[in-house]
């Protein structure tokens, strides 16, 4: 399978979305683009799988390769894992739920429609990169879309958030170029080729000074405590679609980037900063939950809960077992579906209530119970139910944290392990207020989800339940590509 | 992956279809109940648990006479099982059906009290208009129950704990636009999910030292005091306790949430806001015993540690007391059930807290499963029968009721004979059990005998209580013109129940049920049995004395008591010690700080850093003018600040 296919899609959906005459055009447009990346994506799963199954065990497949400025060893190089795979699914699936549930977007659609796409495209092709240039050229594709989304189709404070989200993704990505300069520089010979860095014994000197730079760079992305600020505020003042794809893809960029960048082609950086990452993930777990238990805008806490929820993928990452590499991946595919699947819904409550704050609502249920099936669904997943993805991942993280056997380690476990209890606490109130409890008289009238969004939603459910009943098909994806990241660790 | 072995008629198919159907009945009820097949939706449900109790009492049949034993040992069978999902080599999270004799009878418990709360909810809730989802939350419920039951690793038992908690907690709140359900179905949830934390610490130990989650090979390598994993897990300690008794505590934490046991009980008498028939079957019969049956699963191993088991013994014992004292004050009929399903939850627990693995030594443990399973029937009878008063009444409370003995004939004598049995009343089948608890008690602790010998002429007492205040006392109530006692739907459960509760104590239970699979012969010792009796009997008249007519003699006693009474009554304060704790403590000492060094320290930071340098961009941007003539100027005074610089400061 040819991996160009998934950057040449979106672009050929971009540029036939500038053609288009009228909305509806338009919307088609995006929706059949959406639906071809999905069908594509799959096609990727399943020509991985057959690979795999014939007995193909290097370790990127579908390689591409395509010499881009020879002069400064920087080439077109791309390649898939099941780490890789995996976040391509779910892009996939964030990607076209994001189209349908934007179906109303009135203002400026085509370009609306434009930079939906376009992100899409910056995301497929940050997780197939294997030169980091090329990677950091995608990441860049990703981000500036998301000011123009969140400072025009926005609502709210939207222009400080948008400023200040773009500001300090665009620092993290700052930390992160210069992080990807002193690997340059700092490998034996000059490159940006992942594989060939990765086979290379970078100094340790180099390797405790770019680890940081390219974690933190990173980090910012996935809402690494204390830089997690952006994340409140950006996807409160985002449009629903902007909020699945805030939530849903680039927030596993930084995840993906931290494990694939400063990871792996850094592992004595890791070994060395290991402890502090750990500390700070706890920190952003409990924390994030206990802030979330305060919040009282359906947004808010859906976004406090993210920072806690992907302070698990860095602590997965940290943990540095296998085990807990695959939950960190889990974790990831979870979480971005399960959270764009939390802000469509909450898209969905809005447009009809007008509000989002759980205090204004009450007895949904009765007049909406699609959609508060659904908002169920999400709350259980999040808090970590069996049957759906969100209990695989985190048991997974668990389960691989508590093969370590200091002390140290198994605080931080059991610290991360007392989250199941607040995030109850907090699912709980924000579902048993809105959802449940006498309904408010305004909200007597309001109607139920259209075809787009139900359909959305139940792809997204799909997803979030493939996994939970399911887990071992993607264990099975994720596992050997740790298994390598792992090995590399050990053995360094 | 999937093996499947075959016993006579392919076994493991109709196995499977136990926890599958009333799965079935969950998903096709949840996608379709609204609109497609609204009307039919109970029967369609019922008839789904109806084939599955059917293929329990199949399997529970097969496995007691047909090919559980093995040379005259209950054998554990795990006729079906496949990888769900591979942490590491060796340990993985493994679905699995395993039969062993527990296993095997809580099949037919489970299955069978699900199918008469399916029956009896047709007449129950008829004409609700979420009928169809509560059958399909009915169905999911009894799927996970039968999950838990039958799992053959313990983290398939952590995967159906939780999903039946979750749903308890959709079917608590089944009353959606009450309050006071929402408060309870989320405060059940917490709790429970509280205790659960336990639970998955502890497995994490336990698969830590064990090396693996499979029941069998973690009891095996547990108990065999040779393999270097039994070893290491007692070598191991922390704080001065053995990693091993760590774990089983803090197993047993997650066990006692979920059985509502002292001092984790508070969320069950509030989970009474769910539909009764519910209360019966989740919150009396089957899923409040979850935590019993978690500590049998694992008893081989509880019984390596005795600090362990004593903390069992004691919290059992405890709740039974606490429970007990409670019971005799409430006055929401519901609320006095459930807190003796407490009080003879912690009967369950101290007996397999007395009780030795193998042999004589674990009469207890016979004693608790039987107990466990007489007490399934008679309490399932009670919730039942208080239903039907309830749906007659429409109250809960004792004040409303009285003389109701003319107009539910029925439900009368069936409820009757659930007091006589819950009583201890010989021939009932709550007599047999009880003894044996007793008994296993009185053979290993003196103090846990003396307190529920006390706690079961307690339990006596408050279940006539409530059962004269319902059925006697008042007399003038005029219920002419309501309607009858429900119908066929409703009388039909409570018939078949209660000739169990009548009959159940003649099972030969020690012949099946055993700590070690080998047949325990039952002994009974008439003279032992005569302390109980008398103190049954006591209660019960002490019971009619006060309540079977009208009469303020109870209330002199309650006043003459009156601080113990005001105590008891208000269940001895712990759910406000609860609420301080939350509320005041974690809400206003940790999450509102946390909320607020978020929104002003992080944020107000990571503002400030954007605030100065728009400041110093502000005060600096005057320079970049265009004018060329104060270019000049700043040239002319860079220059001559340079000159200065270099010829008198630097030198």
């Amino acid at each position: 399978m040819n991996l160009t296919l998934l950057i040449l899609l979106p672009l050929l959906t971009a540029v036939a979305i500038l053609l288009m005459r009228n909305d509806a055009q338009v919307k088609w447009t995006a929706l059949m683009g959406a639906s071809a990346q999905f069908v594509l994506a799959f096609c990727l799963l399943f020509a991985f799988r057959k690979e795999r199954a014939l007995g193909n065990i290097a370790q990127m497949l579908f390689e591409f390769h395509y010499q881009w400025f020879p002069s400064w060893h920087i080439s077109f190089h791309l390649g898939v894992d099941g780490i890789s795979v995996a976040m391509i699914l779910l892009t996939a699936f964030v990607v076209i739920a994001g189209v349908l549930v934007s179906w109303n977007v009135t203002k400026m659609t085509k370009e609306f429609y434009f930079l939906l796409i376009l992100l899409s495209l910056g995301a497929y092709g940050f997780f197939m990169s294997l030169d980091l240039f090329v990677l950091f050229f995608f990441l860049e594709i990703a981000v500036i879309p998301k000011y123009l989304l969140i400072g025009i189709w926005g609502s709210g404070k939207k222009e400080y958030a948008a400023n200040k989200l773009a500001l300090m993704l665009m620092g993290g990505s700052a930390l992160v170029l210069v992080g990807l300069l002193g690997v340059y520089f700092g490998a034996p010979n000059h490159n940006f080729d992942l594989m060939l860095l990765s086979s290379m014994h970078i100094p340790i000197a180099i390797q405790k000074i770019c680890f940081p730079l390219l974690f933190v760079g990173f980090g910012v992305f996935t809402a690494l405590f204390p830089f997690h600020t952006w994340v409140p505020d950006g996807h409160s003042s985002a449009p629903t679609a902007g909020s699945m794809f805030l939530a849903g893809i680039s927030m596993k960029l930084g995840g993906y980037g931290c494990l694939r960048v400063a990871t792996y082609i850094l592992p004595d950086g890791a070994k060395e900063y290991a402890n502090l990452v750990i500390v700070l993930s706890t920190i952003a777990i409990l924390y994030g939950a206990f802030a979330t238990m305060m919040q009282k805008d359906l947004k808010y806490i859906n976004a406090y809960s993210s920072v806690s929820h992907c302070g698990f993928v860095l602590l997965g990452i940290g943990m540095l077992t296998k085990t807990a590499m695959v939950g960190a991946v889990m974790q990831m595919v979870s979480h971005g579906l399960m959270t764009a699947l939390f802000f469509a819904v909450i898209g969905m409550i809005y447009e009809r209530t007008h509000t989002r704050q759980v205090n204004e609502m009450g007895g949904l249920i009765k007049v909406m119970p699609f959609i508060t099936t659904v908002l169920f669904i999400v709350g259980l997943c999040s808090l970590g139910l069996p049957g759906l993805s969100g209990f695989v991942a985190e048991m997974t993280i668990f389960m691989g944290s508590w093969q370590n056997a200091d002390l140290f380690h198994r605080v931080a476990t059991i610290a991360a392990c007392m989250s199941i209890v607040v995030t109850a606490v907090y699912i709980l109130r924000a579902i048993g207020q809105t959802a449940m409890g006498p309904i408010k008289e305004g909200h007597l009238s309001v109607g139920d989800a259209r075809w787009n969004e139900k359909l959305a939603a139940i792809i997204l459910i799909a997803g979030i339940v493939a996994i939970g009943i399911a887990p071992y098909w993607l264990n099975e994806l994720v596992t050997p590509a740790a298994d390598i990241i792992m090995h590399k660790i050990a053995t360094k | 992956m999937l093996g499947v072995f075959s016993f006579g008629i392919d076994l493991g198919w109709a196995l499977l279809m136990i926890p599958l159907l009333p799965l079935l009945g969950f998903l096709v009820l949840g996608l379709f109940g609204r609109k497609q097949i609204k009307q039919s939706s109970g029967i369609f449900a019922t008839s789904l648990v109806l084939v599955s109790a059917f293929l329990s009492f199949h399997t529970a049949y097969g496995y007691f006479f047909k090919y559980g034993k093995l040379e005259g040992v209950y054998q554990k069978i795990i006729p079906i099982q496949f990888t769900w999902l591979q942490f590491s080599p060796g340990v993985s999270i493994d679905m699995g059906i395993l039969l062993d004799p527990i296993s095997v009878m809580m099949l037919v418990v489970v299955t069978l009290i699900s199918l008469m709360v399916h029956i009896y909810s047709l007449a129950y809730l008829k004409g609700e208009e979420r009928f169809p989802t509560y059958y399909s939350f009915l169905g999911l419920f009894t799927f996970s129950m039968l999950g838990l039951v039958v799992a053959s690793n313990i983290f398939q038992m952590y995967i159906f704990w939780e999903l039946v908690g979750v749903s308890s907690f959709l079917l608590i709140g089944y009353y959606y636009d009450r309050p006071s359900a929402v408060a309870a179905c989320k405060k059940a949830f917490i709790v429970t999910r509280f205790a659960d934390l336990g639970f998955l610490i502890g497995i994490l130990i336990l698969s830590f030292y064990a090396g693996t989650l499979d029941f069998n090979t973690l009891i095996l390598k547990l108990t065999t005091t040779s393999t270097p994993e039994f070893l290491s897990a007692t070598a191991a300690s922390f704080m001065g306790i053995s990693a091993l008794t760590w774990a089983l505590v803090l197993v047993f934490i997650g066990g006692a949430g979920k059985s509502a046991l002292f001092p984790l009980h508070v969320w069950l008498p509030d989970a009474m806001e769910g539909p009764t028939p519910v209360s019966a079957l989740i919150h009396a019969a089957t899923m409040v015993v979850a935590g019993v049956f978690l500590v049998a699963r694992l008893f081989p191993v509880f019984s390596m540690s005795a600090p362990a088991l004593e903390l069992v013994a004691f919290v059992g014992i405890i709740s039974a007391l606490f429970a007990a004292l409670i019971a005799c004050t409430q006055t929401d009929i519901k609320r006095v059930l459930a807190y003796s399903t407490m009080s003879q939850i912690g009967f369950m627990m101290f007996a397999l807290g007395v009780s030795g693995s193998g042999g004589e030594n674990g009469l207890g443990f016979t004693a608790a499963m039987f107990h466990l399973f007489t007490h399934a029937l008679f309490k399932a009878l009670l919730f039942l029968g208080a239903g039907a008063v309830i749906h007659f009444i429409h109250s809960n409370e004792m004040k409303d009721m009285g003389g109701l003995r003319k107009y539910l004939p029925i439900t009368h004598i069936t409820f009757l004979i659930a007091c006589l049995a819950i009583s201890g009343v010989p021939p009932f089948a709550g007599f047999f059990s009880k003894e044996e608890i007793l008994l296993a008690a009185y053979q290993h602790n003196a103090t846990i005998y003396w307190i529920a010998l006390i706690t079961s002429g307690l339990t006596a007492f408050y279940m006539f209580r409530l059962y004269f205040s319902i059925f006697w006392n008042k007399e003038s109530l005029a219920h002419e013109s309501a309607h009858g006692e429900g119908g066929f739907a409703m009388m039909l459960p409570l018939v078949l129940l209660s000739v169990g509760a009548a009959a159940a104590g003649f099972i030969p239970f020690g012949d099946f049920v055993s700590s070690d699979g080998k047949p325990l012969e039952s002994v009974f010792h008439w003279q032992f049995s005569i302390a109980p009796i008398a103190l049954g009997l006591a209660g019960i008249f002490t019971a009619m004395w006060l309540y079977k007519k009208q009469n303020n003699r109870s209330d002199t006693i309650a006043h003459s008591l009156s601080g113990l009474y005001k105590l008891a009554f208000h269940k001895f304060y712990v759910d406000e010690l609860y609420l301080f704790i939350t509320k005041k403590i974690i809400f206003n000492l940790v999450g509102r700080p946390a909320a607020w060094f978020d929104k002003n320290v992080v944020n107000g930071l990571v503002n400030a850093t954007g605030n100065s340098t728009l400041f110093i961009s502000e005060k600096i941007k005057g320079f970049q003018s265009g004018k060329v003539q104060q270019y000049a100027i700043y040239f002319l005074a860079g220059v001559i600040g340079l000159a200065i610089l270099f010829i008198y400061v630097w030198k």
